[in-house]
């Protein structure tokens, strides 16, 4: 049977504020959380009939207790859907989320979905990083993965290691702009209208309601960023100010094909041009942006210089500068996470990707004479994923290079 | 200053506050919680010390202005259940009464007085106080999963006194108020779903439970933005709230006949809401409440909520559950009405096969026909899913056969009141099944042990009488005959409880509890009549007493034949104290279903009947025939606790709660004939002491 693979559109995205790990969710479920996004994301979109989603696929990288019972389908059913909409469960650690979007993606692409609801969400409180692995003992016997690869500090401080001319010093520089950045984004409203809030209880306090990121910290110096101790060596140059943190939240979009988009009138805030993960060394898992990039670009048939905006996650600042440098991309080039990053905002693991697309999307609206953007982001045990976006408010947009239609 | 009203094992309900930016820019809001600290099986209530704790935490709001609402929900699944009984409990003088009115309407009525508007996030149950504290409020939301939202206060013989007398049918309307304050608690408590509560007006909106929270922030913060505007209803105090009251007092005449105090002092607080002040409402609804909480129809009415909440669910000389053998075939011998009645609820509530038999193919056929209609009827009222319908409709089978109960666990016979076919059934049931198979029986009054007398293992066998109709009526008496093994009484005990039925455990006497009573009670009400008292006089003689219906309709409900027979049995067993009335023995012969007709549905004496009669020459006044038959009651319950019928006095009044309908506000009957004096009088001593403990 002749196929045609179809255009996908990002229709929107929503997000839990973020918090830290013990912080305002403490007391709150991970299923909970996704089930808050949801029904924000739904509410939002009331062109899009609920009966018409054909899947939700939700990550978590720690999939047991309130993350685990097949998420996409329980936070489905908690969130109300139709019990006609099936769904499924995610893990690509840190790029759970991102890969929620392209598998769902390439389900409508390939014509077995016309809408699909992708998230993902991580309560790093309740699930630390590392609950209840038990990792193959050939790993070690074999020397599979450098024992190192298992901690992300320690990945990160290899990436320092291999590119000498990543300082600890442009790390704690990249991070104090991150969290600048994401001071002055707040400042001028740009993140709050994405942002679902949650009443987060606290058995002692009562009932609260997060609105806004708990993790971002204004008040950061470079002084005191240099102060910070260095828990993954001794001398090292990875710290708490130059990382994500452990955190709390989860991320919902919607994807559709765009006719289907077309049909019912759904916004479509980027249209996906082509999407590739690859996979490096474990132990400098933090380089697994650039060849993934390198994939997904080829695939497109487009370059580098294409980019007008750049999404990418901040699992440490070494690991952002490394795919800079290699692309020779300044540090503070304004192109890169205009709004800032995970180092101030957070990174809950599996639910990170969506939110780099949702910060995308916006920036896209206000970016008209941007035509590609790119996500990406480092995965544990030595990944990288990529997802190139269309601006559909682009001004000469025409059928994008490279894209199957 | 007021009087002391702290209590001692109060379990206290916080309210710790946090304050919340409210979406849209709205403002800044106080977000209380009500939280007792416990998980959601044990209710937020309000004791004197959680009220202190709120006045508190107002104070702490009060103080600052950086506010634009205060806002208030309950812990999860939960908002509040109301005054803590057991404060109630602990009041002794009329200080403390008032103090607990006026505490509650001060600290609660400062929800309305802060400056800024207040909103109830009614996210669980509501009711009494609980929802008191909403309706103090500026504005509510509930969530479409609360339980239930109620002021039962009635019900249990008090009146929505910390605002809700004065405050709902401002809100709502006179109509709905009446509704709400009176004709659901005197209707066994009904509750309002949060859809009718919406309907009503009692919630401003609602939304559903995934996130509640979050969309009353919301909506507060379009209400406080002006994007909603609540539209409240235009109350009509003059023709409506006239109509209204004529409601409330029709329906409170009907349900107690002006024996309970607490729906006329309720109406009489809904009048005052026409016209009075908040204040002078507030402070005669503390008066209504102080008067209502020491009243002794309040004290036999926590009394009997306690039986029934609590003596209800541990019945009590059990033996160990341990010992009950499960049951998951269940035979019933007989067709009749009974027994279909019975098929379909041991099929519904156990969830196993149930197996009827009779005498003849038609008779089962009539009997799984009546069990097919009624499944058929609740799936029509969407009470059973076709597929629960189907799985229930294979559960009941028949037969001729007595063979089919070779693998049954628990066969109860429901079949003619005899002892001599009661004795047959069992022996032909004991040559098919097992050892251990529990053989139950139905009956109404006859002997059990006799009943087993000639079996070969006569310990399994065990009185389970159910009352009229089966699926309405809460209790089972369950009877121990003198060679009942503990094994069979655990069993059936614990069938009871799957059941839902409340059981009482009782010894093999003649009509065991409800029936002896109400056979005695009613023998002295005929016997005025065989006397020469009108049907009239005498029937309506016991009107003081509350009851849901006056003896000669019940005798209309049981049938004159089958209470004929009971009244025959226990003449046999007690002839100097039950009489088998002539009138009564004419009416039967005469094939009439009762001494009442209804034309135009207005209650008289038939003619026919009054022409059958025969009344003596020395007719007693409605005094007397009240006097003796309450005499009667209570030399009947003093010998059957003296002959260990029961073990105490509470199993009679929840037997006669459950099982006949008597009031709270009569405690059963042993707090009425205390407090009424006819205890001391007829016995020398009461029957309770002078405050009653239900539970010990």
């Amino acid at each position: 049977m002749p196929r045609t693979a179809r255009d996908v559109v990002f229709v929107d995205g929503v997000r839990t504020p973020f918090g830290k790990a013990g912080g305002m969710y403490a007391q709150t479920r991970a299923d909970d959380l996704v089930v808050k996004a949801v029904r924000e994301l739904l509410r939002r979109n009331p062109e899009l009939p609920p009966e018409r989603i054909d899947d939700m696929a939700v990550a978590a990288t720690t999939q047991i207790g309130d993350q685990g019972l097949t998420l996409g389908r329980t936070a489905g059913i908690l969130a109300g859907l139709p019990r006609s909409v099936p769904g499924y469960s995610i893990d690509r650690m840190c790029a759970g989320a991102m890969t929620a979007v392209t598998t769902t993606a390439s389900g409508i692409a390939f014509g077995a979905y016309d809408v699909a609801i992708a998230g993902g969400v991580e309560h790093m409180g309740r699930h630390p990083m590392g609950e209840g692995v038990d990792p193959n003992p050939r790993f070690v016997a074999e020397r599979l993965v450098d024992p190192a690869a298992l901690v992300m500090g320690q990945t990160a401080e290899n990436i320092h290691d291999r590119y000498p001319q990543l300082t600890k010093a442009r790390a704690d520089a990249y991070a104090l702009r991150s969290q600048e950045k994401v001071a002055k984004a707040y400042a001028d409203g740009l993140i709050q209208p994405d942002l679902v809030p949650v009443a987060a209880r606290d058995v002692e306090a009562g009932w609260g309601l997060a609105t806004a990121d708990e993790p971002p910290r204004p008040e950061t110096t470079l002084d005191g960023l240099a102060a910070l101790r260095t828990p993954f060596r001794p001398h090292g140059r990875v710290t708490a100010g130059n990382a994500a943190g452990l955190n709390d939240g989860a991320t919902a979009a919607i994807v559709a094909a765009e006719d289907v988009a077309d049909e019912l009138g759904l916004t479509k805030k980027m249209r996906l041009v082509s999407y590739a993960f690859a996979g490096v060394e474990p132990e400098i898992m933090g380089i697994g942006p650039v060849p993934a990039t390198q994939k997904a670009l080829a695939r497109a048939d487009l370059g580098i210089e294409d980019i007008g905006l750049f999404e990418i996650n901040e699992a440490f600042a070494v690991q952002v500068l490394a795919f800079l440098d290699h692309y020779g991309i300044d540090d503070d080039d304004p192109r890169v996470n205009p709004w800032g990053g995970a180092i101030a905002l957070g990174h809950p693991l599996a639910s990170s990707g969506i939110r780099l697309m949702i910060q995308l999307a916006a920036l896209f609206e206000q970016h008209r004479q941007v035509r590609y953007g790119l996500t990406t982001m480092c995965i544990g045990l030595g990944m990288g994923g990529s997802v190139i976006w269309e601006n559909p408010h682009h001004t000469s947009t025409t059928s994008p290079k490279g894209s199957a239609a | 200053m007021s009087a002391d009203i702290s209590f001692a094992d109060e379990v206290v309900t916080r309210s710790p506050v946090r304050y919340v930016d409210l979406p849209l820019g709205a403002g800044r809001a106080a977000l209380i919680t009500l939280d007792n600290g416990h998980d959601p099986t044990k209710p937020n209530t309000w004791g004197p010390a959680g009220l202190e704790g709120l006045d508190a935490t107002l104070d702490e709001v009060a103080a600052r202005d950086d506010l634009v609402a205060v806002c208030l929900t309950g812990k999860p699944f939960m908002f509040s259940v109301g005054a803590d009984l057991k404060a109630l409990r602990t009041l002794s003088t009329l200080d403390q009464a008032v103090a607990i009115g006026r505490l509650g309407h001060r600290v609660l009525g400062r929800l309305a007085t802060l400056g800024v508007p207040t909103f109830a996030f009614v996210n669980g149950a509501a009711m009494g106080g609980g929802l008191e504290t909403a309706l103090n409020c500026t504005y509510r939301t509930v969530s479409s999963g609360a339980a239930a939202l109620a002021l039962p206060e009635v019900f249990l013989g008090l009146i929505p006194g910390w605002g809700g007398a004065f405050l709902l049918p401002n809100l709502i309307g006179p109509d709905a108020a009446v509704t709400v304050i009176l004709e659901n608690p005197l209707s066994i408590n009904r509750m309002l779903k949060p859809r009718q509560a919406l309907q009503l007006g009692v919630a401003d909106a609602m939304f559903e439970p995934a996130d509640f929270i979050e969309q009353s922030l919301t909506w507060a913060a379009q209400v406080l933005r002006g994007d909603v505007v609540v539209a409240r209803p235009e109350i009509d105090r003059s023709d409506a709230w006239d109509a209204a009251m004529t409601r409330g007092r029709a329906i409170a005449d009907a349900k107690t006949h002006g024996t309970a105090p607490a729906p006329y002092r309720a109406l009489e607080l809904l009048e005052l809401a026409r016209s009075a002040s908040r204040e002078d409402a507030f402070a005669a609804e503390d008066m209504a409440l102080a008067d209502l909480a020491l009243s002794p129809e309040l004290a036999a009415s926590l009394y009997a909520f306690d039986l029934v909440q609590k003596r209800a669910k541990r019945p009590v000389g059990v033996p160990d559950a341990a010992l009950a053998r499960p049951v998951t075939t269940v035979g019933i011998v007989g067709a009749g009405l009974m027994a279909s009645q019975l098929a379909l609820l041991f099929a519904q509530r156990l969830q196993v096969p149930v197996h009827m038999t009779d005498l003849d193919a038609d008779r089962v056929e009539k009997g799984l026909a009546y069990v097919r209609g009624e499944i058929e009827k609740l799936q029509g009222r969407g009470r059973l899913s076709p597929d629960a319908a189907n799985r229930l409709r294979a559960l009941v089978t028949g037969s001729t056969d007595k063979a089919a109960f070779a693998d049954a666990d628990f066969v109860i016979e429901a079949v003619f009141e005899d002892l001599a076919v009661k004795q047959q059934v069992f022996a032909e049931l004991e040559e098919v099944v097992s050892d251990t198979c529990v053989l139950a029986t139905n009956t109404s009054s006859l002997s059990i042990a006799e009943m087993a007398a000639k079996l070969r293992h006569p310990e399994r066998v065990v009185g389970f009488h159910f009352f009229n109709p089966v699926a309405v009526m809460q209790l089972l008496e369950i009877v121990r005959a003198e060679r009942t093994d503990d094994a069979t009484l655990a069993t059936a005990f614990a069938v009871a409880k799957l059941l839902k039925k409340s059981a009482v455990l009782v010894k093999d006497a003649p009509a065991f509890v409800v029936n002896r009573l109400l056979t005695r009670f009613l023998g002295e009400v005929t016997a005025a009549v065989d006397e020469g008292t009108p049907i009239e006089v005498a029937d309506a003689a016991l009107e003081p007493l509350g009851l849901p219906m006056s003896p000669f309709v019940l005798l209309q409900l049981v049938g004159p034949a089958v209470a004929l027979h009971v009244a025959e049995t226990m003449h046999e067993a007690f002839p100097d104290r039950f009489t088998v009335s002539p009138n009564h023995t004419r009416l039967v012969e005469a094939g009439k279903p009762g001494v009442y007709v209804w034309p135009d549905g207005v209650q008289q004496v038939d003619p026919e009947v009054a022409a059958l009669f025969v009344g003596g020459d020395h007719p007693s006044t409605a005094d007397q025939v009240l006097e003796r038959a309450l005499a009667a009651l209570a030399e009947e319950i003093r010998l059957m606790l003296d002959d260990g019928v029961v073990a105490a006095p509470q199993d009679v009044d929840l037997c006669m709660v459950l099982g006949a309908g008597w009031p709270f506000w009569d405690g059963g009957i042993t707090p009425y004939l205390d407090r009424a004096g006819v205890s001391e009088r007829v016995n020398g001593a009461r029957f309770l002491p002078e405050r009653p403990d239900a539970v010990n």
